[in-house]
C-alpha cells in the first residue's frame, strides 16, 4: 500500500529530519509509530499524503509513485489527521467542517448528512454539531479533526498522535472506531507516544529515532527491546514496571505479562502461598 | 483565606448554552500541588482560565461568583495583575509562543514584568539548562516539533518564576521521557521552592505520585477532591471515564478477590513493594 524507499528530508538544508527511511505498510495493516520528540514521525507521515515530498529517496502509494501524484489525487487515498488540529480546522461548524471533507471526496449529499451524523455521534461530537471548532476544548477540537477525516472513510488513514486531549472513555471509543475501519480493510497508522494504547491495540510498531527506523516489527518484541525504549524515549507502562519489580523479589515471575488480569492472578498466587 | 480561592464561581462562555464551570468553591493553599483532571469537555482549561483572570477579562460571557487569587478578585483587576503571580502552560503551546525564538520567547515575560536584563540572562540559562532546549535556542517557533514547542512553552512560564504554576496538560505532546523529566522539576519546585501546582492532566499515572490533591471535575463541577489515594479508589472514576493508574485498577480487583493490600498503589514499585509486605 505504502512503500518508502530511502526518504530523505530537510526543512532548512542544514539539519536532517529523515535520513533515508525505508519501509513497507501492507493494505489493512494496523502500525503504529513511536518515537522520542523531533524523531521525524511527523515529518514522515506528511510524506504519506504528498503534504511532503522526499529530497531524496521515492514515496509510492499503491504502486504509483507521488512525485508524479497531486497532494488531491494522494488525499482521495490517504486521509491524514495533524498533530495539531489547529492546522486543520478553518470552517465555522463542526458540521460544516465534516461535510467539507465529504463534499471535495465527491460523496453524494444524502450520504453526506448520514455520514456527517454518524461520526458526530461516534466521537462523542453530536451536540456540538452546530458549535464553532475555535471555541471547543482543546480534546473536543482534536476530535473534530479526526471525524473530518474519519468520516471520508479512505483506504488510508494516517493520524498524528490522535489520543491528545482525550480522556480515557474517549481513547477507547476511538480505538473501536479504529479497529472497525481496519476490520473493513482499510489501513490504519497512528503516530502516539502512547505505549498502553501501542501495546493494547497494534501488532506491529515502527520505532524512529534521529530521522532513522530503529526497529520494525511485532509490538511485543519491537517494545520490549530496552535499546528501543532508551532511544525512543519511552518508559515502560506501568504494569510492566510492576512485574519487573515482583519477578526481582519472588520467584517464577513471568516478566512478559502486561494486563492487569494477568497481574492480579500472579499476585494472588504470591500471597496466596504464603 | 487561601491563595486561590472560587466563591460559588460560574461561568457561561457567550454564545453557549450551558454552563463551562457551574458554582464551583474551592480553595487551594500555598503549597499545595493540584491535579485537575475530568473527561474531555467538562471545564479543565476554563478551571485554568479563571486562576489567571483571562476569565472574565478576556473571554466573554456570563459570571457568576468570584475568584479570588492572593487576594485579589479576578473581577477587579486585570490580567497584567496576575502575570507576575501566577504562570500559565496553555493547553495548545503553539498559541502561547509569541516571539521569533527560544530565547525571546523566553525573555518575553520577565522583560514585561521588568526584570532586570541581567537577570533575565541568568534566568534564560538556568532553564535552558533545566530543561534541555540548547539545540532548539535560535528555533523559531513554527520551526519546532509540537513537543518541542510544548518544553518551550513550560520553559517560558517557568522563566517568570511565579508563585502559581497553572498548566493545562502540559506534557500532551511529550514522549514519555521527557514529560517525566519536565515532572520531576515541577514537584521540585513545588517540594523545595514551595511553588504552587495547578496541573491538569489525563494521563494520573504520571501525576498522581507528586499531587497533593486530585480534583475529579465532571461537567463544570468538582466532583471528587481529596488526596490522590482516596480519589482514585473511588467508581466514580471509572463512572465518567477518568483513566486510573493501572497499579490502583489491580488494588481494586485485588479487593475483589478478597486481598486488601495495606495501601493504594500508584506505581508499578509501589504496587510490587506492597505485596512483598503482604507476602512477608
Ligand atoms: N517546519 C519546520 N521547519 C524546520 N524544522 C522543523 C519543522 N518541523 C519540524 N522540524 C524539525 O524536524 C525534526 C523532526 O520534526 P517532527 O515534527 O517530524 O518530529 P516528531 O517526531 O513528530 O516530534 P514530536 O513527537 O515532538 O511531534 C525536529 O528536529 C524539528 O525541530
Ligand atoms: N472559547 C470558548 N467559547 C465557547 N465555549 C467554550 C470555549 N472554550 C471552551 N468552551 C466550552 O466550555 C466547555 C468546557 O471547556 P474546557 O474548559 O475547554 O474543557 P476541558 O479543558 O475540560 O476539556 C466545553 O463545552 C467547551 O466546548
Ligand atoms: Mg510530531
Ligand atoms: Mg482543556
Amino acid at each position: 500500500m505504502i512503500i518508502l524507499d530511502n526518504v530523505h528530508y530537510s526543512y532548512d538544508g542544514i539539519y536532517t529530519a529523515l535520513r533515508g527511511v525505508s519501509l513497507q505498510i501492507d493494505a489493512g495493516e494496523l502500525v503504529a509509530i513511536m518515537g522520542n520528540n523531533g524523531a521525524g514521525k511527523t515529518t514522515l507521515i506528511k510524506h504519506f499524503n504528498g503534504l511532503l515530498r522526499p529530497q531524496k529517496g521515492h514515496v509510492f502509494i499503491k504502486g504509483q509513485d507521488t512525485a508524479k501524484m497531486s497532494v488531491a489525487e494522494i488525499s482521495r487515498i490517504v486521509g491524514l489527521v495533524f498533530q495539531n488540529p489547529d492546522h486543520q480546522l478553518f470552517l465555522e461548524s463542526c458540521r460544516k467542517e465534516v461535510e467539507f471533507s465529504l463534499k471535495s471526496l465527491g460523496y453524494p449529499s444524502n450520504e453526506i448528512t448520514e455520514r456527517c451524523n454518524t461520526t458526530l455521534e461516534r466521537l462523542g461530537l453530536a451536540d456540538l454539531a452546530e458549535r464553532s471548532p475555535f471555541t471547543l476544548s482543546g480534546g473536543e477540537r482534536k476530535r473534530v479533526a479526526l471525524a473530518s477525516v474519519l468520516a471520508t472513510g479512505p483506504q488510508v488513514l494516517a493520524l498524528d498522535e490522535p489520543t491528545i486531549g482525550q480522556d480515557a472513555r474517549q481513547k477507547e471509543r476511538l480505538a473501536e472506531m479504529l479497529f472497525e475501519m481496519n476490520r473493513e480493510g482499510r489501513t490504519v497508522i497512528v503516530v502516539t507516544h502512547d505505549i498502553e494504547f501501542v501495546i493494547n491495540y497494534f501488532p506491529r510498531t515502527i520505532a524512529m529515532s534521529d530521522g532513522r527506523i530503529i526497529a520494525d516489527g511485532p509490538t511485543t518484541s519491537v517494545l520490549s527491546n530496552d535499546d528501543v525504549i532508551q532511544k525512543c524515549s519511552l518508559t515502560y507502562p506501568q504494569m510492566t514496571q510492576a512485574v519487573r519489580a515482583l519477578s526481582e523479589m519472588f520467584d517464577g515471575v513471568s516478566v512478559r505479562q502486561t494486563s492487569v488480569n494477568d497481574i492480579v492472578e500472579t499476585i494472588i498466587k504470591i500471597v496466596g502461598g504464603r | 483565606m487561601g491563595l486561590i480561592r472560587f466563591d460559588n464561581f460560574s461561568f457561561k462562555y457567550y454564545g453557549t448554552e450551558k454552563l463551562a464551570l457551574n458554582k464551583v468553591s474551592l480553595t487551594i493553599d500555598r503549597g499545595e500541588y493540584v491535579v485537575i483532571t475530568g473527561p474531555s469537555g467538562c471545564g479543565k482549561t476554563t478551571l485554568c482560565r479563571a486562576i489567571n483572570a483571562l476569565i472574565p477579562q478576556f473571554h466573554r460571557g456570563y459570571i457568576g461568583g468570584h475568584v479570588y487569587v492572593n487576594g485579589m478578585d479576578t473581577r477587579e483587576h486585570g490580567v497584567s495583575d496576575f502575570a507576575s503571580l501566577v504562570g500559565m502552560v496553555f493547553q495548545n503551546p503553539e498559541n502561547q509562543l509569541v516571539t521569533l525564538n527560544v530565547e525571546k520567547e523566553l525573555a518575553f515575560g520577565p522583560e514585561n514584568l521588568g526584570v532586570e536584563p541581567v537577570e533575565i540572562r541568568r534566568r534564560i540559562e538556568e532553564i535552558i539548562d533545566l530543561l534541555d532546549l540548547k539545540s532548539l535556542r535560535e528555533k523559531h517557533p513554527h520551526e519546532m516539533s509540537g513537543g518541542e514547542q510544548q518544553r518551550v512553552a513550560m520553559a517560558a512560564a517557568l522563566s517568570l518564576k511565579p508563585e502559581i504554576l497553572v498548566a493545562d496538560e502540559p506534557t500532551s505532546n511529550l514522549d514519555p521521557q521527557s514529560a517525566e523529566k519536565i515532572l520531576e522539576i515541577i514537584a521540585y519546585l513545588n517540594k523545595e521552592k514551595g511553588m504552587t501546582v495547578v496541573l491538569v492532566e489525563h494521563r494520573l499515572d504520571l501525576v498522581a505520585k507528586d499531587a497533593t490533591r486530585v480534583i475529579l471535575m465532571d461537567k463544570g463541577q468538582i466532583v471528587v477532591d481529596g488526596p490522590p489515594r482516596e480519589v482514585l479508589v473511588k467508581d466514580i472514576c471509572h463512572e465518567i471515564g477518568v483513566g486510573v493508574p493501572k497499579a490502583v485498577e489491580v488494588y481494586r480487583e485485588l479487593i475483589e478477590r478478597g486481598i486488601r493490600l495495606p495501601g493504594v498503589p500508584l506505581t508499578g514499585q509501589e504496587l510490587a513493594t506492597l505485596v512483598q509486605e503482604v507476602a512477608e
